[in-house]
């Protein structure tokens, strides 16, 4: 099967057109040596049959188990219509919307997106999507460094082990540093960051919800960093947005994140979307696709890809990132998952999730040995001190049947007996309750 | 003309209910954020209905030309048909639902079995489909593959001493290989291309110095032309020690007759959008797995599924070379679900005849609009052919307005003005999965554009007229800058 619709009378034809006897002719100009005798691969089969290898292998993964994992990708409900509208060929099949006249429906949708993201940050500029969060936030630093000039990024402890290790990658070969401050479940260490801070710092970049789950008004932070002439950078939680004072009212210059929460599965990773947003004073820097609302001939309202001197098919080596593709149909996905919440659902669905984390929280505190590490307000993740080494705990509730949430000695040898643990609407108090008894029993 | 959904919003009107607290769990509904954290005011989202929302979104996507409504020759994208099995096996929820931090708990490993055994799988086919050692399938798109490549030789370069700062690439490459070798740290010389459509074999020898770190190219290039120096190339660049990267947006062209590794690439990406006709998405998400050769594969990045002698599959970390995260677990994990499975649906062979019909389709096209449009290079083509409009430029038809004509004819236009190299350039990449009917009609209206160019060419500037909307107004957005409502 090759979806080839070509009858041989049809291949003889066009070959005859082409006077050539043989499809084998048309590819002459590889060099003979060169020639492959024959892939070393089975030949194809049948719909039914890849659908049954297929089947078997998903039926190899654990995941009907109850998770109480987060860690920045979050397991929350998808509305039916997000999957159907998604769907749509019309929208999946397409490719980047290089000709407007033909390619309304993406560009509104994206220009929606753009307005979306502005609003859930209080932005005045998003772009048409990234990568991911990690690839977001990477491109992030890179744009404090070219519009400020300057070498230094300052990270806060509590940004995603991931995202720090990403950064670390990505600018390795472009004489950049990077300056640490100390990992802490709580508050940015404001002495440490002030003794680090120079007129050669390009930006600071915070996590709000910080990587343990703890939330922080980082206004003062920004102040410091404008102070020195540097940008402020933060990655957010969407879904928290409903209830936390946006980063534009905290001072930020550029806001990114993670956008899977946003109505796109888990899917072991991906793809998700990376959301970009900065404010108005920096657009010509940002990289990404972005669409503008313009008009037609006859003065119609429509919109188009715009401020493309930026990008690469236009400035090659000199543009603002090497990013060609964005997150189309997931950002689709994001602004229909967000037109389905509604202002007053969105507010509603991070109430729910952070009570319901409340609830958990009161719960878990009540067992003897077991402390909220915290120390101050969370959303709906939390860390749990045990006085056992969780990566332990977390095996022995397995047979139970939950994944209990992440144990973070994986990146913090100092913190083996800690243990990351979200909340989201789907878990139900029974899922809660259960999840807190085994822990109980475990440490009897 | 559309509303926004923001402007079909009424006040108080909801869509879907998510789950609530229980009654128990409501109890701590009073804890609160403190008011220097708490939101000001509601995030203003539209209030519309689940109805709303149906009808808002077919109705934007009925505005879209896609593979699944039109002919889509876009060059150098390979609009291929996007094989419905592929959403299917994406979406089985014992792959949708599953948390990507899972196996990095201890023994986790054996929770995600299934999703390890795919990735494993598609690393080893990727490898004899490009004739490589190993690949990462990290890379979000073919740009981002790009940059991979380009870390993967920066960390070969420097492992070996080798002090390397430049990048050759030809002035026919698509502009993500510059802006990435420039995002990787490298300065960038670009080789001129021959009368014949080849790389500048002489021009290369004299840029080929000691400080060259890598050559990046497509091959066939974005001419649609078999590089025929390539086996020469590779040589004079390997006597350098100046790696091969290979773009593999042209893949579609090799399958089953050539792999870039036979042909002397050292590191390669693939656009599995592209070549494995994973959906396109209206601009991603794609997937740009990186393949290479033994001599870099500690570099690659981290993690890698390896599979240990008891047939259990792992992720590798522990690899101190390495370049590092490319990205935060194991790439677009659900579009290499549908590569993967096209991959088995297809075969060796079916591979094999994709490229053979995408060749076939690319060159009838060729041969049929020969006489009535200059060709940019005249000779048997790969997937894809490139025409210049001159001949219509006599008459002030440019390759836009031939472009909107096509519109009106009910075909989506081809790539124009790329390569940069040909001037007033037209891109026609037909893809295997279209029929001679199909190219046929095609091919007629074509025909009747350049009968139009020559008999009323000022008959263009109005086109297209068959849309909802004619043509914007570019300048306008720019200078506007309304990018949000």
């Amino acid at each position: 099967m090759s979806f080839t619709p070509h009858t041989l009378e049809d291949r003889d034809e066009m070959l005859a057109t082409l006077g050539v006897s043989s499809l084998k002719e048309l590819f002459a100009d590889i060099p003979k040596s060169a020639h492959l005798a024959k892939l070393d691969m089975p030949d194809g089969i049948s719909e039914q049959e890849v659908y049954d290898r297929l089947h078997a292998l998903s039926h190899k993964n654990a995941h009907e188990l109850t998770c109480f994992i987060g860690g920045g990708f979050y397991d929350h409900s998808i509305p039916s219509a997000v999957d159907t509208l998604s769907s749509r060929g019309e929208f999946f099949t397409a490719y980047t919307p290089y000709q407007p006249e033909v390619a309304q429906g993406t560009l509104q949708a994206i220009f929606e997106f753009q307005s979306m993201i502005c609003r859930l940050t209080g932005m005045d500029v998003a772009n048409a999507s990234m990568y991911d969060g990690g690839t977001a936030l990477v491109e992030a630093a890179l744009m404090a460094i070219r519009s400020t000039n300057r070498p230094r990024i300052i990270v806060a402890g509590g940004l995603n082990p991931i995202y720090r290790r990403m950064l670390d990658t990505y600018t390795r070969n472009l004489h950049i540093d990077m300056e640490e401050l100390p990992v802490d479940e709580g508050a940015v260490d404001r002495v440490k960051l002030a003794s680090l801070l120079t007129d050669q710092t390009a930006a600071v970049i915070i996590q709000n919800p910080n990587f343990f789950g703890t939330v922080e008004d980082f206004s003062d932070i920004a102040a410091m960093a404008h102070a020195h002439g540097a940008l402020m950078i933060a990655s957010v939680y969407p879904i928290a947005m409903g209830l936390i004072k946006s980063p534009a009212e905290m001072g930020c210059d550029i806001v990114v994140g993670e956008g899977q929460s946003l109505g796109l599965p888990l899917s072991f990773g991906g793809p998700y979307l990376g959301f970009f947003a900065v404010q108005k004073a920096h657009v010509r820097k940002m990289p990404g696709r972005i669409v503008g609302e313009t008009t037609d001939r006859h003065g119609n309202r429509c919109y188009v890809l715009t401020l493309q001197a930026r990008e690469q098919h236009i400035r090659r080596e000199k543009a603002a990132s090497n990013i060609c593709s964005n997150e189309a149909l997931c950002a689709l996905r994001a602004t229909i998952y967000l037109s389905l919440l509604g202002k007053q659902g969105l507010t509603d669905l991070a109430k729910t999730c952070m009570t319901k984390a409340e609830y958990a929280k009161a719960q878990f505190a009540q067992i003897k040995g077991v402390r909220i590490k915290n120390s101050a307000p969370t959303f709906n993740e939390f860390m749990l001190e045990l006085p056992c080494n969780a990566s332990d705990l977390v095996a022995e509730l397995i047979p139970l049947g939950l994944i209990a949430g992440f144990p973070l000695g994986r990146y913090y040898p100092e913190l083996q007996n800690c243990l990351l643990v979200a909340i989201t609407e789907k878990r139900t108090q029974v899922e809660i309750d259960a999840f807190v008894s085994a822990v109980k029993g475990l440490l009897k | 003309m559309s509303k926004l959904i923001f402007e079909e919003s009424v006040k108080g009107r909801k869509a879907v209910s998510f789950p609530k607290p229980s009654q128990a769990e409501s109890a701590y509904a009073t804890i609160q954020l403190p008011k220097a954290l708490a939101a000001t005011h509601p995030v203003e989202l539209p209030e519309v209905s689940e109805l709303d929302v149906i009808r808002h979104y077919t109705r934007l996507s009925c505005k879209n030309f896609s593979i699944d409504t039109h002919f889509y020759p876009l060059g150098s994208c390979t609009m291929k048909y996007n094989p419905r099995i592929c959403e299917k096996t994406a979406a089985l929820d014992g792959f949708a639902g599953l948390h990507p931090l899972l196996p990095q708990l201890r023994r986790g490993e054996a929770l995600t079995q299934g999703a390890l055994e795919l990735v494993w799988d598609t690393q080893r086919l990727l490898c004899e489909l490009t004739g490589m050692s190993g690949f990462t399938l990290q890379p979000m798109a073919g740009a981002h593959g790009e940059l991979t490549g380009l870390l993967l030789i920066a960390a070969y370069h420097k492992d070996k001493g080798n002090t390397r700062t430049k990048v050759l690439i030809p002035d026919s490459a698509h502009g993500t290989n510059p802006a990435s070798a420039a995002i990787a740290g490298y300065e960038v010389i670009s080789v001129p291309t021959d009368a014949h459509g080849d790389m500048d074999l002489e021009a290369f020898k004299a840029l080929l110095t000691p400080d060259i770190a890598a050559v990046m190219m497509t091959c066939p290039s974005t001419l649609g032309l078999f590089e025929r120096n390539i086996l020469a190339i590779a040589e004079l660049a390997h006597a350098n020690d100046t790696l091969l990267y290979y773009d593999g947006a042209n893949m579609n062209a090799m399958m089953g007759y050539a792999r870039p590794g036979d042909l002397g690439f050292d590191v390669v990406h693939l656009n599995v959008h592209k070549t494995l006709s994973t959906p396109h998405g209206g601009g991603g998400p794609g997937a740009g797995p990186v393949g290479v050769k033994e001599s870099l594969l500690p570099f690659l990045p981290t993690s890698i599924v390896e599979k240990d002698a008891l047939g259990k599959y792992w992720l590798r970390y522990d690899r101190p070379k390495s370049i590092g995260y490319i990205a935060p677990f194991y790439g677009n994990f659900a579009v290499l679900i549908r590569a993967y499975t096209y991959l088995l649906h297809l075969g060796g062979n079916g591979l094999k005849e994709a490229t053979e019909y995408a060749v076939l389709n690319a060159n009838y096209i060729r041969a049929k609009l020969k006489p009535y449009y200059a060709e940019a290079y005249s000779r048997i083509c790969m997937h894809e052919c490139v025409f210049t409009a001159e001949l219509q430029m006599k008459k002030g038809v440019r390759a836009l307005d031939i472009a909107k004509a096509l519109i009106d004819e009910g075909f989506h236009p081809p790539t124009i003005y790329f390569p940069m190299i040909v001037h007033e350039a037209m891109m026609f990449e037909p893809t295997e999965t279209e029929s001679k009917e199909t190219l046929d009609r095609f091919i007629e209206a074509m025909i009747r554009i350049a009968k139009e160019a020559e008999a009323n060419p000022d008959s263009f500037a109005e086109k297209p007229l068959t849309t909802e909307i004619s043509r914007v107004d570019e300048t306008k957005a720019a200078k506007a800058m309304v990018l949000k409502a």
